[in-house]
């Protein structure tokens, strides 16, 4: 009769053990799955949509920003080139027009030079007439400039190849900055002469300056080595040192990003003014212009974030509540599933075994009315030497009958299916009950059972069938645990009052710390192969169902130790 | 020879005739049937105090025959044998009016006891 009992440790069920994380690698492995797709289905699109609207916003604040800037660069640079291309013209119409004898008279020179800052409303500061040897001869200005020779000036030389000059600016005697203009006349095929102006840069700067009038920019002519040619409200006076980069050649208006020498962002806007020297650059600090930009970032990137971790934590908990259902209706199902088998199979078991029992039970009786008649008429007869014997004969045949008949009463007593009930039961005379069982296989395994029960421990009000049940997976598990040879103790006590302890101790191998976790969660199995990892589940449904409780404490090597804690007073009482 | 009279009912021949003898050892007036049928007929024709009743038998069966005694003659006392070695079909059987049961095998001396405790009530 082991075999039920060994089945049952592979395909019963009953109530699946408390939640602890996932049981399984497989629901683990779904949520994760699960989670992952939902994840990347619901918060791709965001992000994306984030990041597009990200550069869109971007592109449009930048375009907002950096259009108004280029326009103002290109303006001025036209403006700053019709300036230059005025006063030399005007140079130009007066070498082209005055002969080099007219403009070599002094007081003619006068006249001009009047006439000149009438008609440009000043500006000019001087004007000279210097012939091809470089000589200058005549001038009008502050200056006693007359008879200088300029022929190893580098102006002169360029004045000379190139037909015009425009100088960097400078900062003469009188310490105001100004710049020189210089045309040159060609009168025959190797003489000419030139006409050389001084202009103040005041009107310059005033074509300028009012670019500058807000604090986050700046605008100011640079040099081509980076000096200063203008005021800067920013990097200085004339003729300072412009701290950045001098931006690179263009033959157009440009329009750069890039870091100021503290490391501040500038949008730097820039032209080179034709046929000088000039750049003109307009700054623009975007942190004042790009605040809104800034918050409206601040914004999105907030909103998405939030979104995100709404979306996560939707995602999290539907998976793991899809997750959690999923496992629960399995397990169910499976409990149902091999719960309903157990009972077809303990009702077949049933079935065959009273039949057995009775088919039996009747020749046995006959055995034992003969045997007994068989001793009656014995002890009826005369006395016969061979007397004793015969009722010695028949005393064994009866003994026999008696363990026969004890075997099937057992037989039946376990078998027969009936409808759960509580009863006032014996916990020893279960257990000694569920061990004959298993006697047969301890004694062919040389297995040592150790029974010890106090005397005065009360009966307990139970389901006797379920209580079997219980045992008869423990013992089986503490058989199938120990080796040959190996021990099994079995202690009842009362642990305190109204409760009865029975500890099942065997000297096997052990469970790890790993599996100790995991051992009442179904279909958790080390028995390779064999094991459907429901019979610890069942019983741990089992002892809960009655109103118990089970622990199990263990050590890798030496064995383990399932406690089972009944209320003497049952569940439904 | 005691005044007691039993009749024993079971479908096994053997059985009936081991144990009427037996009893007849022990100076108890017994006779045995194997059918329910014969069982009530019996009955009605002779004068028993006790009836020893097989539950399970072919044709009319225990439960059956306790019945139509009952119906019969509702002094007389019965007591079922049972092979089931349960006590659920021996408990119908005490519903049904039996004074008590005993399972297969049964001993000699038991039956003999719960026999006289019958035939006192």
């Amino acid at each position: 009769m082991a075999q039920p009992a060994a089945q049952q440790q592979t395909t019963a069920t009953g109530q699946p053990p408390a939640e602890e994380g996932y049981a399984s690698d497989r629901y683990r492995r779904l949520f994760k799955t699960v989670a992952l797709s939902t994840c990347i289905v619901a918060l791709a699109p965001l992000i994306v949509l984030a990041v597009l609207n990200y550069h869109q916003y971007k592109r449009a604040y930048r375009a907002d920003l950096i259009h108004p800037i280029s326009l103002l660069t290109s303006n001025t640079k036209r403006s700053l080139e019709f300036f230059l291309s005025q006063r030399r013209s005007a140079l130009n119409m007066i070498i082209n027009d005055k002969s080099f004898d007219e403009l070599c008279d002094q007081v003619r020179l006068e006249e001009i030079f009047t006439n000149l800052k009438m008609s440009f409303g000043g500006g000019f500061v001087d004007l000279g007439l210097i012939d091809d040897a470089g000589n200058q001869c005549s001038y009008v200005g502050p200056y006693e400039l007359e008879g200088i020779n300029y022929s190893d000036q580098q102006w002169f030389r360029e004045v000379s190849l190139r037909g015009v000059y425009v100088s960097n600016v400078f900062k003469g005697f009188r310490k105001v900055p100004h710049f020189v203009i210089a045309v040159k006349h060609e009168t025959g095929p190797r003489s000419y002469h030139i006409l050389r102006a001084t202009v103040d840069t005041e009107m310059l700067n005033d074509r300028i300056l009012h670019l500058s009038e807000r604090p986050s920019s700046d605008a100011f002519l640079i040099s081509r080595k980076g000096v200063l040619q203008s005021p800067s409200r920013i990097y200085g006076d004339v003729l300072d040192r412009f701290p950045l980069e001098v931006p690179p050649y263009s033959v157009k208006v440009e329009v750069i990003e890039q870091l100021d020498e503290r490391g501040r962002p500038l949008i730097l806007g820039y032209a080179y003014i034709e046929s000088t020297s000039f750049i003109f650059v307009l700054i623009n600090r975007p942190e004042a212009i790009m605040g809104n930009w800034l918050s409206l970032r601040s914004e999105m990137i907030i909103f998405t974030a939030v979104s995100a971790l709404l979306i996560l934590a939707v995602i999290f908990w539907g998976s793991n509540y899809m997750v959690s259902g999923l496992r629960a209706a399995d397990v169910k199902r499976a409990a149902v599933f091999h719960n309903m088998e157990y009972t077809n199979k303990m009702a077949t078991i049933g079935r065959l075994a009273a039949g057995v029992a009775h088919e039996i039970n009747n020749p046995l009786a006959i055995i034992n009315e003969k045997a007994g008649l068989l001793k009656d008429l014995v002890l009826m007869s005369e006395e016969h030497p061979l007397n004793d014997k015969f009722c010695s004969i028949v005393d064994s045949i009866i003994k026999s009958v008696e363990r026969c008949s004890s075997i099937t009463h057992r037989l039946l007593g376990f078998a027969r299916q009936r409808e759960a009930r509580t009863e006032m039961i014996n916990l020893d005379l279960l257990l000694k009950e569920v061990l004959g069982f298993l006697g047969k296989s301890a004694l062919h395994r040389d297995i040592e059972v150790n029974f010890d029960v106090p005397d005065d421990l009360p009966a307990i009000e139970s389901d006797r069938r379920q209580l079997q049940q219980i045992f008869l997976n423990i013992i089986n598990n503490a058989f199938a645990a120990v080796d040959d040879g190996g021990r099994i103790e079995i202690i009842m006590n009362e642990p305190e009052p109204g409760i009865v302890g029975v500890s099942v101790a065997d000297n096997g191998t052990g469970i790890s710390k790993e599996n100790l976790k995991h051992i009442f969660e179904p279909f958790f199995t080390t028995k390779k192969g064999y094991g459907t990892g429901l019979g610890l589940s069942i019983t741990y449904g089992l002892v809960n169902k009655i109103g118990g409780r089970i622990e199990v404490d263990s050590v890798e090597g030496e064995g383990t130790t399932f406690a089972i804690l009944l209320p003497v007073v049952g569940k439904n009482a | 020879m005691d005044s007691l009279r039993v009749l024993l009912v079971d479908d096994e021949e053997e059985l009936v005739e081991t144990l009427v003898e037996r009893l007849q050892i022990r100076g108890i007036h017994a006779e045995g049937v194997t059918r329910g049928v014969d069982a009530i007929q019996r009955i009605r024709e002779g004068d028993f105090d006790v009836v020893v009743l097989d539950m399970k038998m072919p044709g009319l069966d225990g439960l059956e025959v306790i019945g139509q005694l009952k119906h019969d003659r509702a002094d007389i006392q019965v007591i079922l044998l049972t092979g089931h070695g349960s006590s659920e079909d021996a408990d119908r059987g005490i519903k049904a009016g039996a004074f008590d049961y005993l399972i297969k095998p049964v001993d000699i001396d038991e039956l003999i006891e719960i026999i006289r405790k019958a035939a006192d009530r």
